[in-house]
């Protein structure tokens, strides 16, 4: 019995340090409606920052201060992040932050190694709180009691500060309805950069507070900052409360399910996120969005099929790209092709966020699946390489039924963290059934067939292959189903009232935005010779986000600009460079500042402003539409 | 409209790849270039000194007068820990660089990754640091040969020392992926097989790198076992033994653990040290041999720090590497190979032989038991054990590797 209670209590610190850092994105997200990514590199930083105060300040006094400076000084950083970048692209299209903050996140990384070093840190313990106490022949440490002590009492600070004071109430107001706030005569600005770094400053305080815990490594910003974004979504978007809840939840629900299958921990917390979210679709303390007041999607430019000349501009382009292997060497031919497959990749969610307004976290699993697709056909079967590349992708397109289904329930940031447990799902299914996918040691030898073995052949069918995914996908979008999709994009109540089904069409786009990534990986099977979960890991996914993001959402095919820039420059930075996240992620973030629609966005909407300046059609329209943003 | 930026943005890639294309042609006649890869963005704790072991080999070659004249050049590229960015980086330098073979790698995927596709090209490839008994065995090839002790190897060394244990009850707490599978289940085969009696009452599966420490210690105390099995390493294993200390998991119970004595992953534990684990590791301040006392003042001098594990690592692969580049007077793969199988050089643990059956080097690893000393974590009491006492026999590995 004491041993259940002490489990009990484990998983209580456990989630008090959960809670500390999700509470801060909760806030951030509340408000501002930032997916920050950055959150786990403030958490990271915090912990640093407090490793080298508390190694400096001996003693008590130099132990707890030094763990608040250095919450405090990093919630300052986060103040200059905010008001030096974010602010800036406020305007931009929903979730263009978060590419800011992936660029952050990058550069962070590598400025942790140049600091700080290489090596795990590992700093004190806690005056005071050093060993631990005897529960009826049981050990609790009593860092752990403070911990469980401390969780609750931010919660009730917090909950004081939003329910008591004024600008508990501007957030409040805010999280409910921005607008409405900002019409009211609100300073928005200093409110969101409040809320920022006080998010911030929870961030940091968690981190510091895993120093005698935990060793401090760059590594740690990742290791959180997926598990804090799923607790605040089962909890539900912007609630304090519901990410306690969720937090206990969790922390508990692992305490005990290692006890019965000790491999559950890896999964945990994407099932139980799965699962609430489809019985409740926003998180256990969430409540439904209000009817967005401006259209998700809105194009300033209104979408239109390439005029004759641009198809011979980009018919020219193709076959520029065609002649690559007669001018480029072995090596080149390679880094095309994996190019022209991320092209591939990055179009089918760009179809699925730009055109369907469905924004996944987790494309990367039908990616993978078409990978795996292609790797059991082509070693269990012994298929032919075409007959696999045409099946492969059907497992892709199969998850991409069972998955879609039940996300396109949801919509926003739900459908991206339902997508995103469904991606973890899939990836731990690759990553733990050994017997049939080799676990993390994946499958090898599935290499091409003589006629697509030479770089130059692989290449041109990859080529081939993402031309005709480009030009279909551009098809679909300007046919009626296309025209249906972006309606239920745009309003749902709108194009229900004409008899679309928008849940059906949904489901659609998702089965081809699937089944397209699944050619992508089928390809990259072959490509790589080799398939890994990483095939359908986290990584792949943010990477897919950042191509399309930085192509630019609200274009028709502005993914294929961002797939080729991103992945050009990241292979060419990791083979340059040491510090290649440091210089992408400034890139990414310089890039952020200079086009906030995306490169082609940005451009587009340049050349349409000087078009419309000089046919002088109204620019108080535009102007007005875009500051509705 | 769309097509101009699809050029545009063609044409920077290709223009930036094909410059660096020409400046590596230039100068390829007067030197030998091995390529190199490892996971230098993601483990910069292991990579640093093994990158620095490398580069002091590659100076030690070069002043002795390089490859049969020609100078030693690396091409040194991050995979930033993802097999598929190796592959690419191989391609790189394969096709690119010209290099006469492949070395590195640290995680056992990559290491695979990188062997398949050196089987596929017909590229040597000397894998530096992976652990996977597959890379030798299940799926070993020709063209892939590997210098660290591998997992059944440690795993074989541990056993001889847990076997004579007391303890009956066993746990295990590994990482939740290959190494720590494969390290568990070897162990306990292996353990098993000496020792009949012994029964394993619990088994923890934290995933790499994540490790919940409180809740795990906690579970694995309840079934209390009289020994415990530990395959964690890193941050994990720091979390571990911090969460252990407190809540006394390692109060009267013996804990056997992989890895645990490498400088790497000994040191930051400080005075948390937990004393008298049985692990394998590498005790620099405990080894008095000629060879590791000239490698030793070599790299102190050229550093001003002393070697870790993966400093002993990375400068090996290299002299194997130039021994073996030696020996074949070519840089043709299969006249690598042909050297490369049974070949003998000096290491800095003593001489060392690739062995022709599995590819398999003999370099072995300290064994010994963990102490503190001034605040620090220290091994005491080691021994040094040979590679090649630890491998199942010839007939056994006949049956594990795929005929050529």
């Amino acid at each position: 019995m004491a041993f259940y209670v002490v489990q009990f209590l484990t998983g209580l610190a456990s989630a008090a340090s959960l809670f500390l850092v999700a509470s801060g994105l909760s806030i951030i997200f509340g408000v501002t409606r930032i997916v920050n990514f950055a959150h786990g590199a403030f958490y990271m930083l915090g912990a640093y920052v407090a490793f080298t105060l508390t190694e400096r300040f001996s003693g008590a006094l130099g132990f707890w201060g030094g763990i608040v400076v250095a919450a405090l000084a990093v919630a300052v950083i986060g103040v200059l992040v905010e008001m030096v970048l974010l602010r800036r692209i406020y305007h931009s299209p929903e979730l263009f932050q978060l590419l800011a903050t992936f660029g952050l996140t990058l550069m962070v990384e590598d400025l942790a190694v140049l600091i700080w070093g290489p090596d795990d840190l590992v700093g004190r313990r806690a005056p005071g709180f050093k060993g631990a106490i005897d529960f009826f022949g049981q050990n609790i440490p009593s860092y752990d009691l403070f911990l469980i002590v401390l969780g609750p009492v931010v919660l009730g600070v917090l909950w004081l500060l939003f329910q008591r004071t004024r600008w508990g109430v501007l957030v409040r107001a805010a999280t409910q309805d921005r607008d409405m706030v900002a019409a009211l005569g609100v300073n928005q600005k200093w409110l969101f950069t409040s809320v920022f770094a006080l998010g911030v400053f929870l961030a940091a305080l968690g981190g510091a507070l895993q120093i005698p815990r935990d060793a401090v490594n760059h590594a740690m910003d990742l290791r959180v900052i997926v598990e804090v974004f799923v607790v605040v979504v089962i909890g539900g978007l912007g609630s304090i409360i519901g990410a306690f809840v969720a937090a206990v939840l969790v922390s508990e629900l692992n305490a005990f399910g290692i006890l019965i299958f000790p491999k559950i921990s890896i999964i945990l917390v994407f099932l139980v996120m799965a699962v609430v979210l489809i019985v409740r679709p926003w998180g256990l303390f969430g409540k439904p969005e209000a009817p967005a007041r401006r259209t998700p999607g809105l194009t300033v430019n209104p979408w239109r099929p390439l005029t004759m000349n641009e198809r011979f501009a980009a018919i020219a382009v193709l076959v520029l790209a065609a002649a690559l292997p007669f001018v480029a060497g072995n090596y080149l031919l390679t880094v095309g092709s994996e190019i022209a497959i991320f092209v591939i990749f990055a179009v089918s969610l760009h179809f699925l966020m730009s055109v369907g307004g469905l924004a996944s976290f987790g494309h990367a699993a039908y990616f993978g699946l078409g990978a795996y697709g292609v790797a059991l056909l082509a070693k269990m079967a012994g298929l032919p390489m075409i007959a696999c590349l045409l099946l492969g992708p059907l497992l892709g397109l199969m998850g991409a039924a069972v998955f879609g289904f039940f996300a396109v329930q949801l919509s926003g940031v739900y459908f991206a963290m339902l997508t995103l447990a469904f991606a973890q799902i899939v990836w731990s299914i690759a990553f733990q059934w050994v017997s049939v996918t080799g676990g993390d040691n994946g499958i090898l030898g599935v290499w091409p067939e003589k006629w697509a073995a030479s770089p130059s052949h692989f290449y041109w069918l990859s080529l081939g292959i993402a031309a005709l995914a480009v030009v279909i996908l551009r098809i679909i979008v300007f046919s009626p189903f296309g025209f249906a999709l972006r309606a239920t994009r745009d309003s749902p109540l709108r194009s229900e009232a004409i008899g679309i089904d928008g849940k059906r069409i949904q489901w659609t786009a998702f089965v081809i935005a699937g089944t397209v990534a699944g050619l992508a990986g089928a390809l990259f099977a072959y490509l790589k010779g080799s398939v890994f979960p990483d095939n359908m890991g986290i990584s792949l996914s943010v990477d897919a986000l950042v191509m399309v993001l930085l192509g630019g959402v609200e274009t028709v095919s502005g993914a294929v600009v961002g797939a080729i820039v991103y992945k050009a420059l990241n292979i060419w930075l990791v083979s340059q460079t040491d510090w290649s996240k440091l210089v992408l992620g400034a890139f990414v973030v310089l890039i952020v500042v200079a086009f906030p629609k995306g490169i082609v966005g940005t451009l587009e909407a340049l050349m349409h402003r000087r078009r419309k300046s000089s046919s002088s059609v109204s620019p108080l329209l535009t102007s007005r539409i875009e500051s509705a943003e | 409209m769309r097509g101009y930026f699809v050029g545009a943005g063609l044409a920077i890639a290709v223009a930036t790849m094909a410059t660096s294309a020409m400046t590596t042609q230039a100068m390829a006649q007067s030197e030998i270039k091995i390529g190199e890869i490892n996971s230098y963005s993601l483990l910069p704790a292991f990579t640093e000194p093994y990158r620095k072991g490398w580069q002091l080999a590659v100076e030690e070659i070069n002043a002795a007068g390089g490859i049969g004249g020609k100078k030693l050049v690396v091409v040194s590229k991050d995979d930033g820990g993802k097999p598929a960015d190796a592959q690419t980086a191989a391609n790189e330098l394969v096709s690119s660089e010209n290099v006469a073979m492949l070395t590195g790698t640290f995680l056992s995927n990559i290491g695979l990754a990188v062997s398949d596709f050196a089987n596929q090209k017909k590229v040597f490839f000397l894998a530096a640091e992976p652990l996977t008994d597959a890379i030798t065995w299940s799926k070993g090839n020709r063209y892939t040969f590997r210098l660290r002790p591998s997992n059944y190897m440690q795993a074989a060394m541990l056993v001889e020392e847990a076997a004579k244990l007391p303890a009956k009850r066993w746990a295990t707490i590994a990482p939740n992926y290959e190494y720590g599978q494969s390290a568990v289940a070897v162990f306990k085969k292996l353990m098993s097989a000496k020792r009949p009696d012994i029964q394993w009452v619990d088994e923890q599966w934290p995933p790499q790198g994540k490790i919940d420490a409180g809740p795990v210690v906690q579970a694995v105390a309840a079934a209390n076992p009289e020994a415990i099995l530990n395959v964690t390493f890193g941050a994990d294993l720091v979390k571990l033994v911090r969460e252990g200390n407190t809540r006394g998991l390692f109060k009267g119970r013996t804990v056997v653990s992989f890895l645990t004595g490498e400088p790497e992953y000994l040191d930051p534990l400080k005075d948390e040290t937990p004393e008298g684990w049985i692990v394998t590791g590498y005790p620099w301040y405990a080894i008095k041999t000629p060879e590791h006392d000239a490698f030793l003042k070599a790299y102190q001098a050229k550093y001003n720090d002393y070697p870790r594990l993966g400093s002993i690592v990375g400068y090996q692969t290299i002299k194997a590497a130039a021994a073996i580049l030696a020996k074949a007077g070519s840089s043709d793969p299969e006249k690598l190979i042909a050297a490369a199988e049974g070949i003998s050089m000096p290491s800095p643990f003593g001489e060392i032989t690739f062995r022709k059956i599995d590819h398999q080097s003999t370099l072995g690893a300290f064994t010994g038991k963990t102490a503190l000393k001034d605040g620090k974590g220290i091994m005491v009491d080691t021994a040094y054990r040979k590679g090649s006492d630890y491998l199942p026999s010839d007939a056994e590995i006949e049956k594990l590797r795929p005929k050529d």
